[in-house]
């Protein structure tokens, strides 16, 4: 009780000591740091990046931007946390970040209870801007809902009509899943789904979930397994041939994150959503890429893009008002345009879901490692409800 | 019939590596009782140790001889933990040498990510088992046949070890008794520390054959270690033939239970580990204990309730604590608030385990059903709070009636496993439940009533039900009940003798337990305004037993200050650095060396080394007492 | 009329090796008899039977009259029966008074309630019957560091705390000196004729036995063997072979025997 008086002491003296300087604007930022470096480690480099640009500049309106960043260990508890003292501590403006979709939603919710705004970066479930969307939270990644609607868009071309999933145990996993069939069987009601696998996240039985796949003779298969349960399934697949001659759609397997660490045992011809950052020729991402590359001597991540434009439209948004205040923030962030290294995009005033779009191709192997070819940029908004169509989705407050 | 055989190979080569890892773990356990949690730490290291050298040296002697070295290398830094580390604990209460290699855990998964980088590395294959063999027209990694013999070669390696020579023939002897090999003579300092040190080498070899198959990722150690703890418990305790069997069970009931329900790998483990130990409380191939060790505080100071002057200490700390609100920010309020759900979390575990002699592993599933069942109350009852934080508890109290009966029935490291198992099988419920719980996105939207939605409020919401919630609980300690339990815990035998039904009394415990946990996770959910998955996972039930062990196990009230200091810290810490975990780790392990009988544990030693004060304690004596009062 | 103990016929065997076989005997209000016989006779599992730790295979045991084969032993312990142990089964991370008081708690049925503190409750009484044993100058001390000899008198207290009408010793005066032992036996002797109740011990110490004893048993391999007066049995060829074919001596010698 003691050493926590101690620290209250202590908290107080810094809250005071940190005084508001008159010259700053503070945004708080909460990412799981500790738990998932490999995308937050380029992500901040992005944020970085983007940071250093708008006080290059000037700053917003003269005054410098400020991003504090929290760590949430990738527990949402642990994230509200971190949101609280942001928020009654270090008195920021607005708050952001997030990349489990179970943290974004406890963001989410803790934004619309303290009446602060919250720009959820990277959560990819569909819940956030509808069935539990709020007054206070945007959010900037090409969601669940908008890459299943890609990516069924493509399966349905393909002649397979026997289909099998592999998906991660949880939420994000299972809306997935449940989008992707019911959009694909919108565009093509002959297909039928003939056996599913869920391994837990991170430890996938490579072996048994493919034989088990295998033995229902899907002509397609739908993956949604990142990081190392991708390269557990790869390995074991390739070696068991049970990807041969069956066409495979792969979820975020084209992002750098994922697709790197395959090498040179990457699949050929799977069609995945990602991010080619060595084949983009549009101006926005030369810019992007040279000036990230001067400053990290690495090439981006999408982490990079989505840490990137985050502190981008942050900017847009403080710039675009006077009023800091919750009520003149959301204003400003209704129907903001923003431009990042994927061009412009808008953050929808109905759902508060940015038009960001994403990169569809196959997987390919170029000198021993994996790429993506046969590159196309979907448009976000092209693959979104209209809004009249989302704004019903949402819950009324 | 061709295809269940294939997935039968398939679940064998799973099982192979949790077998080398299981095995080293049951080696350790059965020889220096020492709840090894590191080991799935050393069990990345051995992978990431193996990717470096085969990465650098190719070719097939580069690839097995840097899966050999790797793995001993490993091996020396476990004998180094061992000597360093252990020893200076191995006098310490049981399950304190499990808080030490908690730390190491925590340390070691910061360092690999700033030794070896964030991403997550992909290993060559193995020279040689690149390919598979057709059979039935299906193809089989060869790589897969190869963990399949290694397996069975690895049990006969070991079981020759163990039978055919002097070191395994004393090691068989310490597993059975291990004050009967110090009186031979032997030096036990070094079969225990070899001991260790095989049982991290065959981690690190477990470790290291998983780098053909997968990537090496700074989270591959949570993804085994528990499943290791269970195949162990299931196998047996110190058996490694148990630990073969329970390995190939638990690989197969996966490997063929997906083909039913896709989603139950999640907990299958603990599925088979639950029927198990209900069935064969020992294990499969487990010897029940012939004299099992009083599980915690056989202290030599009786406990004695507060004297007048700290009965006075504790009422101004209260005080003192009430008054906070008026001189801090909401920030420090909140952090209050947390800190202070979590001393009546480690006071009801504490209850448990020090009074009862329970050591619960899974004691976080009464704290997130306590959470749950707060959230259920407001979202499909929509009661206000203040009947939801009593509903919410009625959950935790449900739970421990129902998990508690089977529990009771198995003491020590059984009874503890069991616990896990239930945590485990809750959690997954939370989990998958996804109509009802929200699945891992939670329950969203439980917000305080008006008067204590300020974090003023809220904090003397808390600091009023956790007071009352310490005191009932310290009450009951002293109480006939508290004396009943102790009774039970000291001596099963004396108790029956004397009329006491000690499983019952045990029983009531644990419910008691339970409920004062689901009280302190109702708090939660509405300090948090949400409940996840997380309230009732394996990492909340160890920040319960770091809170208890780190306060002290022997101390009535040691609980109280364990989990100011490590929640205080672990909060303050997450907030200053990412390198939280190597800091918190490194914190623990210095704290577990210098207060082997935990902080209040050791401030007690202390007071009643000096002389007693004539009249009256000074003024250092009031200080602890306030400390130790503070409940 | 009853005995207060009536044995029938008890028989327990592990796994085909028949650990005592068809012992039957009788025990009245205010007898003490003991018990003795070789190690391994089985004395310790007809203990263990009596007070129901371990059921017997067949048999009856008969307190009063009542059947209670296959009731436990906290049951057996309310129907009046109290035990000390071979090895002293103490709640060590108490003191003296409180092993006494939570016994006294548990005989009133108070065991269950969470109010009040344990530590004053029947304190009298406590300390009444530690000061019967002679333990009241230790009635504070933590019960972890007490001598042996202290526990066993510890633990006599314990068993008297239900106002038993049987008391069931098992090697009462192992571990004490020879003068404490004679005193410990004079003393149960003299409680036992008081209160009436009945004692049953196991004893290695024969001049303890022939002290103190009403009535011997002789057990061996399971079977009783002889029974009588001490003097009887003292004299009986067959109770002297198995002895003698021990290698024991009835005096002095099996008395460092027995401190272990």
């Amino acid at each position: 009780m003691k050493r926590m008086l101690g620290l209250a002491f202590a908290a107080v003296l810094m809250a005071s000591a940190a005084a508001r300087a008159e010259g700053e604007i503070k945004v708080g930022e909460i990412n799981s740091y500790s738990a998932l470096p490999g995308f937050t480690d380029p992500y901040r480099k992005g944020m970085e990046l983007a940071l250093k640009e708008i006080n290059d500049a000037g700053g917003i309106k003269g005054k410098k931007l400020v991003i504090i960043s929290k760590d949430d260990g990738g527990k949402p508890g642990e994230a509200l946390t971190a949101a609280n003292e942001l928020v009654s501590r270090d008195g920021v403006v607005m708050i952001a970040g997030g990349f489990l979709s179970n943290v974004g939603l406890a963001l989410s919710d803790f934004a619309k209870q303290k009446k602060v705004v919250y720009l959820a970066s990277e959560p990819l479930t569909d819940a956030i801007v509808w069935s539990k969307g709020n007054d206070y939270t945007f959010r900037l990644r090409t969601s669940n809902y908008m890459q299943a609607a890609m990516l069924a868009e493509e399966a349905a071309k393909l002649p397979a009509k026997r289909w099998a999933t592999i998906a991660p145990n949880y939420e994000f996993g299972q809306s997935f899943v449940a989008v992707f069939k019911d959009l694909l069987k919108k565009r093509r009601p002959d297909v039928e789904f003939v056996a599913e696998q869920w391994p837990p996240l991170n430890k996938i039985d490579a072996g048994p979930v493919l034989q088990a796949i295998d033995a229902a003779k899907p002509e397609a298969i739908l993956n949604a397994t990142f990081a190392g349960d991708l390269v557990k399934l790869v390995r074991e697949g390739n070696t068991r041939g049970v990807f041969k001659d069956r066409a495979v759609v792969s979820y975020l397997t084209g992002e750098p994150e994922y697709l790197d660490p395959l090498k040179g045992e990457t699949p050929e011809g799977w069609i995945v959503t990602g991010y080619p950052w060595y084949s983009i020729n549009t101006p926005e991402h030369k810019a992007f890429l040279d000036a990230y590359q001067q400053l990290n001597k690495d090439y981006p991540r999408l982490g990079s893009i989505v840490g990137y434009s985050t502190v981008k439209s942050i900017a847009a948004v403080l710039n675009a008002t006077d009023d800091h205040s919750t009520e003149g923030l959301v204003k400003a962030m209704k129907n903001l345009k923003v431009s990042t290294p994927f061009g412009e995009i808008v953050y929808r005033g109905a759902d508060h879901q940015s038009t960001l779009g994403a990169f569809v191709g196959k997987t390919a192997l170029k000198d021993g490692k994996g790429v993506m070819v046969d590159v196309v940029f979907k448009k976000g908004a092209d693959y979104l409800p209209s809004e009249e169509e989302a704004a019903k989705m949402r819950p009324a407050n | 019939m061709d295809f269940l055989l294939i997935q039968a190979l398939s679940g064998l080569a799973s099982a192979a590596s949790l077998f080398l890892v299981a095995s080293g773990l049951s080696i350790i356990f059965g020889v220096t009782r020492i709840v090894n949690f590191a080991h799935g730490a050393f069990y990345m290291l051995g992978a990431y140790a193996a990717f470096t050298l085969t990465d650098r040296f190719a070719g097939p002697l580069g690839f097995w001889g840097g899966l050999l070295v790797a793995s001993l290398a490993v091996a020396a830094v476990g004998a180094l933990m061992e000597v360093v580390l252990l020893r200076r604990i191995y006098q310490a209460p049981e399950l304190f040498q499990l808080l030490a290699t908690f730390g190491v855990t925590l340390m070691v998964q910061d360092l690999v990510v700033l030794i070896w980088g964030p991403d997550d590395l992909m290993g060559p294959r193995a020279p040689g088992f690149t390919g598979a063999f057709s059979l039935f027209g299906r193809l089989v990694p060869t790589y897969d046949i190869l963990l399949i013999l290694l397996g069975p070669v690895v049990l006969g390696l070991l079981w020759l070890l163990f039978h055919r020579t002097r070191w395994g023939v004393l090691v068989r002897a310490a597993t059975q008794d291990r004050e009967m090999v110090s009186s031979l003579g032997v030096n036990q300092k070094w079969l225990f520390t070899s001991v260790f040190a095989l049982g991290v080498f065959l981690a690190a070899l477990g470790g290291a054959l998983q780098i053909p198959r997968t990537t090496v990722t700074h989270y591959m150690d949570l993804s085994i270690i528990v499943e290791v703890f269970v195949v162990v418990v299931i196998g047996g305790l110190g058996s490694v033939t148990g630990a073969f069997v329970a390995a190939v069970l638990v690989s197969e009931l996966n490997a063929f239970g997906i083909l039913v329900l896709p989603k139950i790998s999640m907990i299958t483990v603990f599925l088979v580990m639950a029927v198990v130990l209900v069935v064969r409380p020992w294990g499969l191939f487990g010897k029940p204990d012939a004299a099992p060790r009083a599980s915690a505080g056989i202290s030599v100071r009786p406990w004695k309730p507060m004297s007048a002057l700290e009965r006075g200490g504790v009422a101004l700390v209260v005080l003192l604590a009430a008054l906070l609100p008026f001189v801090s920010g909401s920030y420090a309020l909140s952090v209050g608030s947390e800190i202070l759900v979590f001393v009546l979390f480690a006071a009801s575990l504490h209850f448990m385990m020090t009074v009862g002699g329970l050591a619960s592993f899974g004691h976080a599933a009464y704290f997130g059903l306590g959470a749950y069942g707060a959230a259920f109350a407001v979202t499909y009852f929509g009661v206000p709070m203040e009947a939801a934080l009593v509903l919410g508890p009625v959950l935790g109290l449900v739970g421990a009636v129902l998990f508690g009966w089977f529990c009771v029935r198995l003491s020590g490291v059984y009874f503890a496993m069991l616990t896990l198992a239930f945590a485990q099988i809750t959690w997954s419920i939370a989990f998958q439940w996804v109509e009802v719980t929200g699945g891992d996105n939670g329950i969203l939207g439980i917000w305080p009533s008006a008067w204590a939605s300020t974090p003023q409020g809220f904090y003397w919401l808390a600091l009023g039900v956790v007071v009352v919630g310490v005191a009932v609980l310290r009450m009951l300690v002293f109480s006939p009940f508290g004396f009943g339990l102790r009774a039970a815990r000291d001596s099963g035998l004396r108790a029956e003798a004397i009329g006491i039904d000690a499983k019952r009394t045990q029983w009531a415990a644990f419910v008691v337990a339970g409920t004062f946990a689901g009280i302190a996770g109702a708090l939660f959910a509405f300090l948090k305004g949400s409940v996840f998955p997380e309230t009732l996972a394996i990492p909340m039930s160890v920040d319960g037993l770091v809170m208890v062990l780190l306060g002290g196990i022997e101390t009535v009230s040691g609980a109280v200050v364990g989990a100011v200091v490590y929640k205080a810290l672990a909060i303050w810490l997450m907030s200053q650095t990412e390198l939280s975990k190597l800091v918190l780790g490194g914190i623990i392990v210095l704290l577990v060396v210098a207060f082997p009988k935990g902080i209040v544990g050791f401030i007690e030693d202390w007071r009643h080394r000096r002389p007693p004060a004539p009249n009256g304690a000074g003024p250092e004596a009031m200080g602890i007492a306030k400390v130790e009062a503070a409940q | 009329m009853t005995s207060l103990l009536e044995v029938k016929g008890l028989v327990k065997s592990y796994s085909g090796v028949h650990a005592v076989r068809g012992v039957s005997f009788s025990l009245e209000a205010g007898e003490i008899l003991a018990l003795i016989g070789p190690n391994g006779a089985g004395k310790s599992t007809c203990f263990n039977m009596l007070n129901g730790q371990i059921r017997p295979n067949a048999g009856s045991i008969k307190l009063d009259g009542q059947e209670i084969v296959g009731l436990p032993p906290r049951t057996v312990w309310r129907r009046g029966v109290g035990r000390t142990f071979q090895i002293t089964a103490t709640f060590s991370s108490m003191t003296v008074r409180e092993n006494v008081q939570v016994t006294l708690l548990s005989y009133h049925r108070r065991l269950w309630s969470g109010l009040g503190y344990a530590g004053a409750a029947y304190r009298e009484e406590a300390d009444a019957l530690l000061s019967l044993v002679g333990m009241e100058q230790q009635a504070d001390r933590p019960c972890g560091e007490l001598a042996y000899g202290d526990l066993k008198r510890l633990e006599l207290a314990v068993a008297l705390a239900n106002q038993p009408r049987l008391l069931l010793m098992d090697e009462p005066t192992a571990g004490m000196a020879p003068k404490e032992r004679v005193e410990l036996m004079r003393l149960t002797a003299e409680i036992a004729r008081k209160k009436d109740i009945g004692v049953l011990f196991t004893e290695h110490d024969m001049d303890v036995v022939f002290e103190h004893a009403d009535a011997v048993m002789v057990l061996n391999r399971g079977e009783l063997i002889a029974r009588g007066s001490p003097q009887e049995v003292r004299r009986d060829p067959h109770v002297q072979a198995i002895y003698l074919g021990e290698g024991l001596l009835y005096d002095a010698k099996h008395r460092e025997e027995a401190v272990q």
